[in-house]
This record gives C-alpha cells, sequence and structure tokens, in this order.
C-alpha cells in the first residue's frame, strides 16, 4: 500500500526533529492482527518468532504505517520472572495471578537472564529477523516496562500501591531490581536491531499518581533509567493522563509521549512542542471498534489538525496496541486517511 | 459540614491516618456512627470519586484513602453490626482478568459507606452467573480492566436473564470509561465512573438514599 517515496524512517526521523516532513507519520502498532493476518490463534501466533515478524512486516505492508513493532504482550517480562501467563481467543495475553504473594519476597528475588528465557529470546529472535528485511527503511519498536510500572503485574496493583507509601526499604529494592532488568532488556533488544525503545510506564501517569509523587518515584526512576539505554526512547502512558507532568517527562531525556484519548490532544501538543516532545496518539483503540469509514476519517483529520502542524506528531492509538476486536476495515479507513489528510503542508487546517 | 469534610478529605489524601481518625472521633458526640458515615465518609468518598474523574486527584490516592476509611469504619461500625446495610444482596468480582484494584476500590468505598457485600474474588462468566443465582445476588458490580473482559459482560447478562434474576449489573474499569456506549452494548443497568458512584447507584436502584 506505500505510495510514498519518502522512506518511513526518514519520515519519521524529521518528524522527531519539530519539522514537517512529507506527510504525518503513522505507528498502527496492530500488535495482534498479525495472528488473524496468517490464519492463526492468538497463543500460535506468539509461539514462534517468525510468525511475529511476519505478521508486522505484511501489516506494514498491507496498511502502509511507518514502523514495525517488536512488541509480543504485556506480561513476557513478568513471564521471565516465573509469573503466567493467560491466553485467551480474543485479546492480549493477560497476566494472572501475581507472581509476588509475599511483599516480603521482594527482598529475594532475582531478575531473569535473558539468554536463559526462551520468551525474551523469541522477541530478539523476532526483532532481528525485521531488522534484516526491512534494513534501515523503518524503524523498528522494543517495548519494556519501565521499572516502576512492572510491579503491578509482580505484585498486583494493591499490594504495591501499598509497597510504595508504606514500605520504602521494599520499594527501593524492586526498583533496583526492576532498574537494572529493563536496562538489559532495552539494550537487548537494540542490539537485536530495534531502532527505539519504548519506556512503557503508565504508573507514572497523572491519572496513576499525584505529580508530587512521581517526582519523587516515577520521575526518577526515568531519568536514571533511559539515560543508560543505549538509543532514542518513547514514554508511553497507556491510555493514562500526563498533561500536568509534561514538563518533568521532558527532562527524563526521552523524545516521544504515548498520550491518552481523555486528553485534548491540542493542549498536549503545545505543551510537548513547548517540551521538545513529539506527540504518539491518541486515537481511542476501544471505540475504534465501531466507527464507520466516515467516522474514522472525520475522528484522524481532526488529530491531524489539533496535532499536525509542525511537524512533531505521530498518528497512533492511545493505549500502545489496537484491540482484536478492531476491523481491518477501521486500520484500512485510518491509513487512507492519514495518506490523504496527512501530507505537508497542511493547507486545509 | 466543610469544616469537617475538608480536613477529613485532606487527611485522607496525605495518608495522615491519625488525623482522620481524629476526625472522625470527634463527631462521634455528635453523631451514632452510622450518621458519620453519612454525613462524613460518604460525601467525602464521593468528593476523592469526582476528583479523579477531574484529574485533581490520582488513583492510587482514591485506594489508599478508601482503604483507610473502611479500617476507620471498621472501627466504629464492625462487619458484624446490626446497623450495617445488608439490603439489598450484592457482590462484586473481577469478571476473567486479574486485574483486582478497581474492584478492591469499589469494595472499600461500599463498605467505608456502612454496606455488605459479598466479595467473589475473580470469576469467568459461567461461575459467575451461577454464584449470583444461588446467593439471589439483586445488586452486582462487575469490574474489567479488558476489553474481551467487558465485552463477556454480555454473556453473564444473557444468562442471568434466561434464567430470570432481577439482578442489577453495574459495571467498572478502563474499557467502559474510554467506550461510553459500552455498559449499555454489554446489557449492564448501568455504570460507575468512579468509585462512589457505587453508592449512589444503591439508592438509586433501591429508591433509599445513602
Amino acid at each position: 500500500m506505500n505510495h510514498d517515496k519518502v522512506s518511513s524512517m526518514d519520515r519519521v526521523l524529521t518528524t522527531l526533529s519539530h519539522k514537517e516532513p512529507d506527510r504525518v507519520p503513522l505507528f498502527l502498532l496492530p500488535t495482534l492482527h498479525g495472528a488473524k493476518e496468517l490464519g492463526l490463534s492468538i497463543k500460535d501466533y506468539f509461539k514462534k518468532a517468525e510468525n511475529v515478524a511476519k505478521g508486522q512486516l505484511q501489516m506494514r505492508e498491507k496498511y502502509g504505517h511507518d514502523c514495525l513493532s517488536g512488541f509480543f504482550y504485556g506480561p513476557i517480562e513478568v513471564e521471565a520472572f516465573g509469573a503466567e501467563v493467560i491466553y485467551c481467543d480474543d485479546g492480549p495475553p493477560n497476566s494472572g495471578t501475581p507472581l509476588i504473594r509475599d511483599p516480603e519476597k521482594i527482598l529475594t528475588l532475582t531478575p531473569p537472564h535473558i539468554e536463559h528465557s526462551k520468551c525474551l529470546l523469541k522477541v530478539l529472535h523476532a526483532i532481528s529477523i525485521m531488522k534484516e528485511t526491512i534494513k534501515d527503511e523503518a524503524p523498528i519498536i522494543g517495548v519494556a516496562m519501565s521499572p516502576f510500572s512492572l510491579p503491578v503485574m509482580q505484585l498486583g496493583f494493591d499490594r504495591y500501591i501499598e509497597v510504595m507509601y508504606e514500605r520504602p526499604d521494599l520499594f527501593s529494592r524492586l526498583m533496583e531490581m526492576n532498574q537494572g532488568f529493563c536496562i538489559s532488556w532495552s539494550n537487548a533488544q537494540l542490539k537485536a536491531g530495534a531502532t527505539a525503545i519504548c519506556y512503557f510506564d503508565p504508573v507514572s501517569s497523572s491519572g496513576m499518581i499525584p505529580p508530587e509523587m512521581y517526582l519523587k518515584t516515577g520521575f526518577q526512576m526515568a531519568q536514571k533509567t533511559l539515560s543508560q539505554i543505549q538509543g532514542p526512547t518513547a514514554t508511553h502512558f497507556a491510555s493514562e493522563r500526563c498533561l500536568p507532568i509534561i514538563k518533568d517527562v521532558a527532562r527524563t531525556g526521552t523524545a516521544i509521549v504515548g498520550v491518552s484519548a481523555f486528553e485534548d490532544l491540542a493542549k498536549i501538543k503545545t505543551a510537548c512542542k513547548e517540551n521538545k516532545l513529539t506527540v504518539l496518539g491518541n486515537l481511542n483503540g476501544i471505540e475504534m471498534r465501531r466507527w464507520t469509514p466516515d467516522e474514522t476519517e472525520r475522528i484522524v483529520k481532526k488529530a491531524i489538525a489539533q496535532a499536525g502542524p509542525g511537524g512533531g506528531f505521530i498518528l497512533s492509538d492511545n493505549h500502545g496496541e489496537i484491540p482484536w476486536q478492531v476491523p481491518d476495515e477501521v486500520l484500512m479507513a485510518i491509513s487512507e486517511a492519514v495518506h490523504l489528510w496527512g501530507r505537508y503542508p497542511l493547507d486545509w487546517v | 459540614m466543610e469544616d469537617v469534610i475538608s480536613p477529613f478529605e485532606t487527611a485522607l489524601l496525605t495518608l495522615d491516618r491519625l488525623k482522620a481518625n481524629e476526625i472522625l472521633e470527634e463527631t462521634s458526640g455528635t453523631w451514632s456512627p452510622m450518621e458519620q458515615v453519612k454525613h462524613v465518609v460518604v460525601p467525602t468518598l464521593e468528593r476523592i470519586g469526582s476528583g479523579w474523574e477531574t484529574g485533581r486527584i490520582a488513583l492510587t490516592q482514591v485506594y489508599m484513602a478508601g482503604r483507610i476509611c473502611e479500617e476507620l469504619v471498621e472501627k466504629i461500625l464492625p462487619r458484624e453490626a446490626p446497623d450495617r446495610k445488608r439490603q439489598p444482596e450484592m457482590a462484586i468480582t473481577v469478571l476473567q482478568d486479574y486485574h483486582l484494584l478497581g474492584k478492591r476500590i469499589v469494595l472499600s468505598a461500599l463498605r467505608a459507606s456502612g454496606y455488605e457485600l459479598k466479595d467473589y474474588g475473580r470469576m469467568d462468566a459461567n461461575e459467575l452467573v451461577q454464584q449470583t443465582l444461588v446467593d439471589q445476588i439483586e445488586i452486582l458490580f462487575i469490574s474489567a480492566l479488558m476489553l474481551p473482559s467487558a465485552l463477556k459482560v454480555a454473556s453473564v447478562k444473557k444468562q442471568l436473564d434466561q434464567s430470570k434474576s432481577p439482578v442489577r449489573i453495574v459495571v467498572g474499569g478502563a474499557p467502559f470509561r474510554l467506550d461510553e456506549t459500552l455498559w449499555k452494548e454489554v446489557g449492564a443497568d448501568a455504570m460507575g465512573w468512579d468509585p462512589s458512584d457505587a453508592v449512589s447507584l444503591i439508592g438509586k436502584f433501591t429508591g433509599v438514599s445513602s
């Protein structure tokens, strides 16, 4: 479906410099749809690196969007720690019972060795296959859960909140361990061929913790962790709000921020532009299931009008993962709308 | 009332359990435990819930505030106290997925408001239907974080309707907040936007205010 003369990589790099490329880049991030594309169940799709690589490459060809994703599913990192992953036929693999039942176990928990983790090695293999095929034509996005957000799956969110507020000793130990793992995991993906790392950090969002708490916790962790990741990063808040903390997010050193459908995209763009951050978002993946083609075009056009001028904008969904229930027709309509309305200069705005 | 609710809210949001306890105890000379719940705890939790909806208050604060209130209310109104509200028969559950925080927050808010209800933990659709029928539940609160789980509410509703259960289903969770029509799509009777909505919805269904 690619009508473009400019490579996706050049398009994205230009927008990251806050200049206007040929058109607004689109990161569709259909992590599950590859299974549909290959006629596989979700569980079978994720069994092999080759499936994920093939699914990503085919979907990029089909929808003409601007990246490949090395993301498998959210709990893959806790799976490497030994946690259970629950598969279903109509959604992403999900974390099961938390790995740590007794918070005191944090003191003795050790991170997995990437080279011995089958699930993590699969991701690296998928990234290397994609890199070998795509070379530098399009960015490959690796994903790493932030040390500050990973405990939601390690402990359960309720127990994690209690540790965060009431057990600074355990919290500190957990952060130290998770930070080391996050850095190693991110750098392994970059070494395998990922262009950038999406640092997934929903707990840092202002919907989850107060900004003053963020400055003492998630912000510190992001600053220290991102400085040791040997490549560019995007910070994603997985549908949660971030406008109140944009200035601080910029100080972590990240280049891109994944923003919520709950927030005003125009206000987000203004704040990000002031802080030299590129906006990634913010299409509503849950509503997307029921969009008509006309609605899709209208919504994409509005997002481009709000955030496209001046570059510094990549259209995407607001969660970092398109739900299984979103029809292919809607994904195609998004792509067509970007190709129709996203050409710079945006004279129609 | 503002001179009690405002400092009580501040104490909860700053996790000052001692202060919160002190403020509530100061009202014990004027009000019965259930009145303390009605005039102080419930309106404060409503204010905190609204604050979360507008972005003024974060979810972790909502959770900790709810937990502190639950502890304080349990001291003045223990679970076995006759004044506890045991009607209507209610239950709360997480459907299918393993993300329990939303359920925990609503459960705290309801218990802190003087209600007693069954905590079903996490259940799949079929077992939830069976248990709801066995317990003759009248209001069922279902929390879901994942879209596939939210969509399974339709199956729960269908099976309960087939069994002629009069149960009212109230749903909540991220997918319902992101798509405002989803609760109707799955056949729920109402949706809670924030934890304190659970209390007002009980009033709406029973015709009795909290």
